[in-house]
């Protein structure tokens, strides 16, 4: 049986500590882990704990983030509750796996420090590794500070180990601006946390040895487009709702309230940024500078990336005028995912606002206040128009000529 | 096996190997196990086949050499005595005859469309034991 600990109201805790509490404290089974930065901290915290007698688990030592997941795999189909954490080069050796843990329906729940993808070799926090997991068949949480870090870990557990979701579960957090920046973390404690997911269910768990089950079985033109399709049903259909119940019965638990879009100071809004990670908050504070000047202005944060929740962004941003889609990614050779995402959101519904995109924070280059600004003075411009007054995709906070497409 | 429709099956790529829950499976014999459909032991691969091997029970010792070095576990032996050869699921690899140790073997690999009977009136005799240099 393993010790509890005794945690105070209010811990100051990094995103990192954050995750690695969580994961003590729903007692995961298995860690196989191939550490990086900057997530490195979240599994040698599990490992901490797991040597100290707090976790009734195993760590798994394994040669390379492929192998990781793949143990992940294993220990998941075998009948565990699984979880590791990536970032970056890591994840992106983890990718071939990822789509096997989806496919074969594992509910892992992994970890993913957001960090840039080189070359050239950068340490610091972007969304490449975010995005490069979109189509990977897993839900996708972003959390924008340590407290929604610890926050998420347990609504992903509650819904991927739900025996009508069984899909594996991504929490993002920012490298650096969130997973090592310190701040007060409301906790729960071990009991109220365990009692919120509960004993792991298993379900055609390997290690039942009065039902041999196969798991990961081949098929070819005549079985792997029914697989595919029950997987994107459950992910389109089921997922949505049970995030919802899962932030509502969070809400009666703890008081903190989660929505799959946030919103801050929307309702009026003409002007609107939409961004993911660590600048929700940035922009936030950009939002109260410029509503005290009388600018109708706000900002949706994507806290649900897949599914995509494409009804509820609608919903939010249906009377608004101007729109910049933010992304810390670089989308070589096309405009940014958000951009995409939210044009096909937004292109069949009866909201004609004005939509831009802005390239930022590449490799960790800070996202200011100053450009907050530039970029809203473009949308109140774009809203009294109503048609783009810049170019569709510009950079922001970058040196040399000013960068722009289309 | 029927073909299903995307929200017929079990999720996940699973296979179950039999029907219903098992108990004692290893002392169960293979025709008295309720393998369920999706389980290879109910689908023939015998049109992998290009070679098959034939026995001989007249030479057979029962060493089980072939038993235990069939990788699909097609010999077919009964208290520990060789029956036969399973070709729903023999692929023809010929290694049971490769590993065959009795003199002639026991065990021959023929072409698919040869004729058992003619096989067996055919078999190679006793191969005489060429003395060595040096020997006698």
């Amino acid at each position: 049986m393993a010790d509890s600990m005794e945690l105070r109201d209010i811990e100051v805790w990094d995103g990192n500590m954050a995750a690695s509490q969580a994961l003590r404290q729903v007692q995961v089974d298995v860690v196989a882990a191939y550490p990086i930065t900057p997530s490195t901290p979240i599994v040698e915290n599990y490992g901490s704990f797991e040597a100290n007698g707090y976790v009734d688990g195993v760590f798994v030592m394994v040669e390379s983030e492929h192998a990781a997941m793949s143990a992940c795999i294993g220990a998941s189909a075998a009948g565990g509750r699984v979880a590791t954490a990536t970032s970056s080069q890591g994840f992106a050796l983890m990718v071939e796996t990822l789509y096997a843990a989806s496919g074969m329906r594992l509910p892992i729940i992994l970890n993913v420090v957001n960090r840039a993808i080189g070359a050239p070799l950068n340490v610091n926090g972007d969304h490449s590794d975010m995005y490069l997991g979109r189509d990977s068949g897993w839900i996708q949480f972003d959390a924008y500070c340590p407290q929604d870090a610890y926050d998420l870990n347990f609504i992903a557990f509650k819904v991927a180990e739900d025996h009508d979701i069984r899909l594996p579960a991504m929490v993002h957090q920012d490298g650096f601006m969130t997973s090592h920046t310190a701040q007060g973390v409301h906790t729960m404690s071990d009991e109220k946390a365990y009692s919120f997911i509960g004993e792991f269910q298993p379900m055609n768990d390997m290690l039942d040895l009065d039902h041999p089950v196969t798991h990961g079985v081949q098929t070819e033109e005549d079985w792997h487009f029914e697989h595919k399709a029950r997987q994107q049903h459950a992910l389109m259909t089921a997922t949505i709702p049970k995030i919802q119940e899962a932030f509502d019965t969070f809400e009666k638990y703890t008081g903190r309230k989660y929505n799959l879009v946030e919103t801050y100071k929307v309702e009026d809004a003409d002007a609107v940024v939409v961004c993911m990670g660590s600048s929700v908050e940035t922009t936030m504070e950009v939002v109260d500078e410029l509503r005290a000047k009388g600018m109708k202005v706000g900002v949706v944060g994507i806290r649900v990336f897949r599914p995509w929740p494409l009804e509820q962004l609608a919903e939010v941003l249906k009377n608004v005028k101007a729109i910049a889609a933010l992304d810390r990614s670089s989308p070589h050779g096309s405009v940014g995912m958000l951009f995409n995402e939210i044009a096909g959101t937004m292109f069949n519904t009866d909201t004609k606002a004005v939509l831009t995109n802005y390239i930022y924070g590449l490799g960790g280059r800070d996202l200011t206040k100053a450009h907050l600004v530039s970029v809203f003075n473009d949308l109140k411009a774009n809203a009294d128009a109503g048609k783009p007054t810049t170019p569709l995709q510009q950079y922001i906070g970058l040196r040399g000529p000013k960068l722009s497409f289309f | 096996m029927e073909k299903a429709g995307w929200d017929e099956f079990e999720i996940g790529t699973i296979l179950r190997t039999f029907e219903g829950a098992i108990r004692d499976i290893a002392t169960t014999l293979p025709e008295d196990r309720a393998y369920s459909q999706s389980s290879t032991f109910n689908s023939s691969v015998a049109d992998w086949r290009i070679e098959k091997p034939l026995f001989n029970k007249d030479y057979c010792i029962d060493c089980q050499f072939c038993w235990i070095y069939c990788p699909d576990t097609s010999i077919i032996a009964r208290d520990k005595k060789m029956v036969g050869i399973d070709f729903d699921h023999c692929k023809g690899c010929g290694i049971c005859a490769q590993v065959c140790p009795t003199n002639p073997k026991s065990l021959l690999m023929f072409s698919e469309q040869q004729d058992e009977d003619i096989a067996l009136e055919q078999w190679p005799k006793k191969e005489k034991k060429e003395k060595e240099a040096g020997e006698d």
